[in-house]
């Protein structure tokens, strides 16, 4: 039986800067990318989400403080309870952080700089449909671009996340000043992951790495089976 | 009426603006003991009376202007 491609929605908000990467890496590892604009207030019918990385709203007063109040982040939020696996990417990651799907908060790195360059990562967790096709311990690399990916929470918070082991991805080495050198969190359910490092920037190597292409074909993969037990 | 919010980052918090804040600082020759950095937002609002805005602006800063997770807040009222 031909396997079915699953639909996979990217956002798109006022500033945002790397959905047309997301939809081409999403395409590459075999799903039908779908532009969703964020002005819409249902979600056309998706297997998945992405909130790409950028600017959204110029990054005005808080990173995605604004853009959680889309009406396509609405739709969002709803997509993610019903179970939808949804992950965040750079400013995906503060949007999501923003409207309260996943804990935290990203602030200024520590350096006062903006990051650009590739960096190892740990996975922590391959039980996730953003990460079934890594192992635990493996070291995968992806790039990071960003001025605010200083991972934060409270004490109280860290702790609970790291009994729950939400962590997903933990930089090697400091990166941008993050708790624990968290890179990458998910929820309780384990369906809403965020993340400081695009992996749509490492879906081949002709880009310096491919490892990006793990999570993001971990995702379709994900994808697949809700739509072959939706059938 | 119009409105003052001062949002800060909360205590315990790295701020590294502070930071570099307090370090030009001491470059320029002033002995500064610590230096934070947070925002300001003037507004301008339609509410009955002082108690009325304050109530409105603190739901504003709940909702959107501040993260409690890192910053508290501060409203002034003016009449």
């Amino acid at each position: 039986m031909a396997s079915p491609q699953p639909r996979v929605g990217v956002v798109t908000y006022p500033g945002s800067q790397d959905d047309r990467d997301a939809l081409w890496a999403l395409a590459a590892v075999d799903a039908e990318a779908v532009p969703v604009w964020h002005e819409e207030p249902e979600l056309p019918d998706l297997d998945a989400v992405v909130l790409p990385g950028g600017f959204s709203y110029g990054d005005y007063l808080r990173c995605g403080a604004i853009a959680r109040f889309s009406p396509a982040t609405a739709a969002v939020v709803e997509f993610a309870e019903a179970g939808g696996p949804v992950i965040g990417i750079c400013n995906g990651f503060q949007i999501l952080c923003e409207a309260g799907l996943l804990p935290g908060v990203l602030l200024r790195n520590e350096s006062l700089r903006f990051v650009c360059r590739d960096v190892p990562l740990i996975v922590e967790r391959d039980d996730l449909p953003f990460t079934a096709r890594c192992s635990v311990g493996q070291t995968v690399v992806i790039p990071v671009k960003h001025g605010d990916g200083r991972w934060y929470a409270p004490p109280d918070l860290v702790r609970q996340l790291e009994a729950n082991r939400q962590v997903v991805l933990r930089y090697a080495e400091p990166c941008n000043g993050s708790v624990h050198d968290i890179a990458g969190i998910c929820n309780e359910r384990g369906n809403v992951m965020g993340l400081m490092p695009h992996p749509e920037h490492a879906v081949d190597p002709l880009l310096g790495s491919a490892d990006g292409a793990l999570i993001l074909a971990s995702l379709v993969e994900a994808a697949r089976e809700r739509v072959l037990s939706l059938i | 009426m119009r409105a003052t919010v001062l949002v800060r980052p909360k205590q315990g918090i790295l701020d590294p603006q502070g930071q570099a804040v307090e370090t030009a600082l001491e470059h320029l020759g002033f002995s500064v003991a610590g230096a934070r950095v947070g925002k300001v937002v003037d507004l301008e609002v339609e509410a009955a009376d002082a108690d009325d805005a304050r109530a409105q602006v603190e739901r504003m800063c709940e909702q959107l202007l501040a993260n409690p997770l890192m910053e508290s807040f501060e409203v002034e009222i003016h009449g």
